[in-house]
Formats: C-alpha cells, sequence, structure tokens
C-alpha cells in the first residue's frame, strides 16, 4: 500500500486508524491508540485479553462481560456429584482490571463492522481496531418437541456453569433413592465433547454413594462418544456397566435420539420409547453464542468460520473469533482449547496492529474427565498448522492407555485438579 | 555452576539422541505438511494452563518449572518423549515438539523467578529430612535443592504431592535415576525406608 502523507490522509488515518492496521502496515504514531475489545469474558475472551496486554501494554483493551463472576464448566460435573464446592470454580476479573484492562459489565448487542464498533444493551458504545469475540455457545431448544428455555428451572442443561449447576445439584439431592435421572446428549459438535459422559459417571458416583437404588440413563443422539472406551472400562470397573446392576445405561444414537419432551410428565420420546426421568437433564444441540449469529459472523453451520493463524472471521474483518464458537478444524472445543486459541488469536492480533509478520502458531489441548474416586482420564494433543492453512493438525497425543494403572487413574484425577488451578490462574490472574 | 553429568547420565543422553534420530526418521515419511517455526514464547505458552502461568504451578500435583535448570528441563522432557522417564500425559504431549523446541521451550522456564509453593509441613519430619539431605542429597542438589545451576530438578520449595510421584516412580524404577542418586537412594530407603522419603519431602516443601 503506498501511503503519502497529505491532509487527506492523515485526517483518514485519524478517523479510520484500523484500516491501515488491517492491511499491515504499521501504524503511524498521530496519538491514536489501539484499541481492541473482547467480546465475552469466558475462558477464551479472557486469555485473550490478558495475553493482549502482556504482547503489547499500549494497546487498550476492553473487556466486555455481562457476568461478575465466571463459573468454569470444566469441573461442574463434580459439582453436581458432590465432590466439589461451586465456590471453588466461580472467578472474578479483578486480577484482568489489575493488569490494566478496562472491564465492562454489560451485555453485547451488536457489532458494526463497517464502523468497528460495538454496542451494548446499557447503551454504551465502544470502537475498535479488532474486535475478539468469545461468545461460548448459545442453546438451541428448537430440535426437541415441547422444549423451550422457559423450562429451564424445572430441566436446568447446566451446560453453562452457575446457579443451573446448583439448581440441577439440589434436584439430585432432593431425589428419592430409586429415582431415574435421564441425561438427554447431545448431537455433534457442542461443547465439552467428553462432558455429558464425565456428568454421567460423576452422577452414578453420588448414586453409588448415597442413592443405590437409583439409576443414570443416558440418550444419546450419536452412536458413539468421545473416549468411549476409557469410559466404558471405567463404568465396568466402578459402576457394574454392562450387568443386570449397572448404575448407567447408555443407549445409543441415533435411534435413542430425544425428539419430543412432555415437560409436565418430565418424559423425554425418541423413535422406540417414552422414558420417564425423576430428575432430568437435557444437554441442547449447540451454535455459537447468540451474539455471533447477530453480527453475522456464522455460517449456515451456525459456527464461525475463521482463518486459522488468526482467528480472523472469514466473512468480516477484523473480527476475530476463538473458542467454542469458532470453526477451529481440528481443535476441539474444550476449555484449554480455547485457552490456547486465545493466546495464537492475541500474538497475531498484536502483530497485526503493529505493522508486524504473523508468527508461526502452536496449540494444546488437554481435558481430563474424573469418572469416579480416584479414577481420571485424559486426552492431550499438540496441534500444528497445516502448511496450506486449511487446518489444525495433530501432531501428537492420544488418550490415557486402556492398560493404565490404578495409580496413573489416581494421579490423573491429581492432575485434573492442578489443571483447573493453574488453568484459572492463566486466565484470571 | 555447571558441573559434570555422571558417565550413566551421559550413556543415557546418548540413547536418547540416537532413539529421537529413529523417531524422527520415521516421523518424515508420514509426517503431514505443517508450519514449524513458532517463537519460544508461543511454544512455552502451551505449557501454562498445566504449568501455571509463569511456570509457577497453583496445583499441588503438577510441579513448577519456572527457574529449573534448562539442561534438567530439556533432558527431561526429552526422556519422557523416548519413555524413559514414565508420565501420565507428558510423553504424549513432548512427541509433538521437536528436541530442538523443547530446548527452546526449557530455555524460556529457565529464565523465569522461581517461586515456593505455599504449603503445610510437619516441623519434626522437616528437621529429620533435612539431616537426610545434608547425608544422602546435598552432593548433587545444593542448598537443599535450590540452586538450578545443579542442573538437577528443583527441590525446594516444590509441592509435596508432586515431589511424593516422582519419588515413588524413581524408586519403582519407572523413572530412570543417575547412577550416583540410585545409590544412595538404595542406601537410604535401606536405613530409612519410606519415614525417609516422607521427611525428605516435609523439609523440601517446607523451603521458602
Amino acid at each position: 500500500m503506498s501511503f503519502k502523507i497529505n491532509r487527506r490522509t492523515f485526517i483518514q488515518t485519524l478517523s479510520a486508524a484500523a484500516a491501515v492496521g488491517a492491511v499491515g502496515t504499521p501504524y503511524l504514531a498521530f496519538g491514536a491508540t489501539k484499541k481492541v475489545v473482547v467480546v465475552g469474558g469466558g475462558t477464551g475472551g479472557a486469555t485473550a485479553a490478558k495475553y493482549l496486554r502482556l504482547a503489547d501494554s499500549s494497546i487498550e483493551v476492553t473487556l466486555i462481560e455481562p457476568n461478575k463472576d465466571y463459573y468454569t464448566c470444566y469441573l461442574s460435573n463434580e459439582v453436581l456429584g458432590g465432590d466439589r464446592d461451586i465456590d471453588s470454580i466461580k472467578f472474578g476479573y479483578e486480577g484482568l482490571k489489575k493488569r490494566g484492562i478496562k472491564v465492562v459489565h454489560d451485555y453485547v448487542t451488536g457489532i458494526d463492522a463497517k464502523a468497528k464498533k460495538v454496542t451494548t444493551k446499557g447503551g454504551e458504545s465502544f470502537k475498535y481496531d479488532r474486535c475478539i469475540v468469545a461468545p461460548g455457545v448459545q442453546m438451541r431448544y428448537d430440535t426437541i418437541e415441547g422444549y423451550d428455555e422457559s423450562m429451564i428451572e424445572k430441566i436446568p442443561h447446566a451446560w453453562k456453569a452457575g446457579p443451573q449447576t446448583i439448581a440441577l445439584r439440589k434436584q439430585l439431592e432432593d431425589m428419592k433413592d430409586g429415582g431415574t435421572f435421564v441425561l438427554v446428549s447431545p448431537p455433534n459438535p457442542f461443547r465439552c465433547p467428553p462432558g455429558p459422559y464425565e456428568r454421567a459417571s460423576q452422577i452414578a458416583g453420588y448414586f453409588k454413594e448415597h442413592k443405590k437404588k437409583s439409576k443414570v440413563i443416558i440418550l444419546d443422539s450419536k452412536p458413539k462418544f468421545s473416549k468411549q472406551g476409557l469410559f466404558v472400562q471405567g463404568w465396568e470397573k466402578l459402576y457394574g456397566y454392562g450387568t443386570d446392576n449397572s448404575i448407567i445405561e447408555w443407549r445409543p444414537g441415533p435411534d435413542a435420539a430425544v425428539t419430543k419432551l412432555d415437560a409436565g410428565k418430565l418424559t423425554v420420546t425418541n423413535e422406540f420409547d417414552d422414558v420417564k426421568a425423576d430428575v432430568l437433564n437435557i444437554i441442547p444441540a449447540q451454535h455459537a453464542g447468540k451474539i455471533a449469529v447477530t453480527a453475522g459472523l456464522t455460517d449456515d453451520s451456525g459456527w464461525c468460520p475463521i482463518a486459522l493463524d488468526t482467528f480472523e472471521s472469514t466473512i468480516h474483518k477484523n473480527i476475530h473469533i476463538i473458542g467454542d464458537a469458532s470453526i477451529a478444524k481440528g481443535m476441539p472445543k474444550s476449555g484449554y482449547a480455547a485457552n490456547s486459541e486465545a493466546k495464537v488469536c492475541a500474538a497475531a492480533v498484536s502483530a497485526l496492529l503493529n505493522g508486524k509478520e504473523i508468527g508461526s502458531p502452536s496449540y494444546v489441548n488437554t481435558c481430563y474427565s474424573i469418572i469416579g474416586k480416584d479414577y481420571g482420564i485424559s486426552v492431550a494433543s499438540v496441534h500444528k498448522l497445516a502448511k496450506d492453512k486449511s487446518k489444525i493438525i495433530k501432531v501428537s497425543g492420544g488418550l490415557t492407555p486402556k492398560d493404565a494403572s490404578a495409580e496413573a487413574h489416581k494421579r490423573e484425577v491429581g492432575y485434573a485438579n492442578s489443571w483447573l488451578k493453574n488453568i484459572t490462574d492463566d486466565i484470571f490472574g | 555452576m555447571k558441573k559434570i553429568l555422571p558417565t550413566g547420565l551421559m550413556l543415557i543422553g546418548l540413547a536418547f539422541s540416537i532413539s529421537t534420530t529413529a523417531f524422527a526418521a520415521d516421523e518424515k515419511k508420514k509426517a503431514p505438511e505443517v508450519i514449524n517455526g513458532a517463537s519460544s514464547k508461543m511454544l512455552a505458552d502451551t505449557c501454562t494452563g498445566c504449568h501455571g502461568f509463569d511456570g509457577v504451578s497453583k496445583g499441588p500435583a503438577t510441579p513448577s518449572i519456572a527457574g529449573m535448570s534448562a539442561e534438567y528441563l530439556t533432558e527431561i522432557m526429552i526422556a519422557y518423549k523416548s519413555g524413559d522417564a514414565a508420565s501420565t500425559i507428558m510423553g504424549r504431549i513432548t512427541k509433538g515438539y521437536s528436541d530442538d523446541e523443547l530446548k527452546q521451550v526449557a530455555e524460556v522456564y529457565a529464565k523465569k523467578k522461581y517461586v515456593s509453593a505455599d504449603q503445610k509441613t510437619d516441623a519434626a519430619a522437616v528437621k529429620k529430612g533435612k539431616k537426610l539431605h545434608g547425608k544422602y542429597c546435598e552432593k548433587c542438589h545444593s542448598e537443599g535443592g535450590s540452586e538450578a545451576g545443579d542442573d538437577s530438578g528443583l527441590l525446594a520449595g516444590q509441592w509435596a504431592p508432586y515431589l511424593r510421584s516422582a519419588l515413588a516412580d524413581f524408586n519403582d524404577g519407572t523413572r530412570e535415576m543417575p547412577k550416583k542418586m540410585k545409590k544412595k537412594m538404595k542406601k537410604l530407603m535401606k536405613k530409612e525406608g519410606d519415614d525417609g522419603i516422607k521427611a525428605l519431602i516435609n523439609y523440601y516443601s517446607s523451603i521458602k
């Protein structure tokens, strides 16, 4: 880009400073601050905000998040099982404020890609040079007949941790012994692929100790699931899976996929059965968080297409989408993946705003599931970007080995709990 | 303050380089075309989710890696990669990086400030542990195991649960010990048994 300084370009630079940055020309120091607005203060958004400030403290970072406290989805299944207090997965934004990030508690209602402006429910607007959107997922209540958002108190999904997690735990505590907990598992793709099965495990663990006559039934939309072999092995070991006395019953899709709900009777229907629950947990189908849809960042799939080295939207320039909402081909929709993507994105945004070349990315994921007492399993992977940038390739990794010792499973529980402390410090500290 | 590595360890080092070369050649055949050349910082940033921001662990099962010697960190990561040191996930993860990338990561954390873990210890065990340390460990882990220059793992102020698993691995042979350590450990176990290990862990984790 040729760049002659005359009065006209000077004014253009001031009014649309980011356009210069957008094409990779270094910022000119006309007193213009580099502004980044981060939409969403979950794992991805909060990490991006922090790592952006670490990369370049001259960038003005505003993080907009409606909630004052964030509850991690990861390890929230342990709250349902009764082994963990909800407060141990609750995090605030003081740490980020201390790092010079402007934290605004408001709800983003619009992102104007042309005007480079974010607007909120509270009536405020924020100009940006680059915007990072980390909206997580939005539940789809429309795939099951008779189901809608108004039923959330009675039938909590608890797939965003917090009050719903507490509500579902309470229902489990109040349930009579001999009752049935029915978990409706969502179709792909969705947040935290092993999550529904860890949840079933945790609740089976609670029943085993406290409600011995109770059962867990999983009605799945899918014929197979994440870490399946390891889950089944753990269930066999801990919960009698495969025997007549199994605490857990898994009914595979597509036949078991729930199509209808009778909320009054807490009964769900699939192709063959009506299944009556004492406690019902529907984890709905999902797409990218609402703001991504509103801002036109999603494609027909309901998720956000992006460039895999910068996480910049392939639909709207200067907007980057990270975490569960993005189509990060090859990366799972997990907390650690969102954290890792945020770091790659923050480095790219900082480079772009400073007119520097974008460095080579490196991505990682580790995901623990706690099946029961002293019984953890994991999947880990290291990723690099394909030469043609078409996908994020797993270059190593894998699951807990099938023949892992009892000591190894016990250690994985310890590592899972330590991981929670470390990753949340990495994000919010 | 670099010390000469014991011969045993050098031999192990040689074995590492042979096995990793074989691995690299094998990998070349089927490796997908990927973009390499990530910066040291980019690579090191992938560790913090488990090992803590700046390599300072807030979780007791996972060791802090900040301030460790680059030689030690490189060596242990290559041992995880080859399987010479047992692990749950480190073996799976380190295989995703070249030896040179692991070295880069080690150098990043070697430059960071080590922070002792905040944890409770038993005073009597600490006292006993200090004595045992002087007798069995001091030669290679000087100053209570707080010297990165020893090119051995930092012990002072490390999380007790981590020390416990590491020592268990050394003792059951799933993690290779340098020759001298093997000899000293054998003596220690014979004379003091598990109580000796407990005392040492208390001592190291008490150091601020």
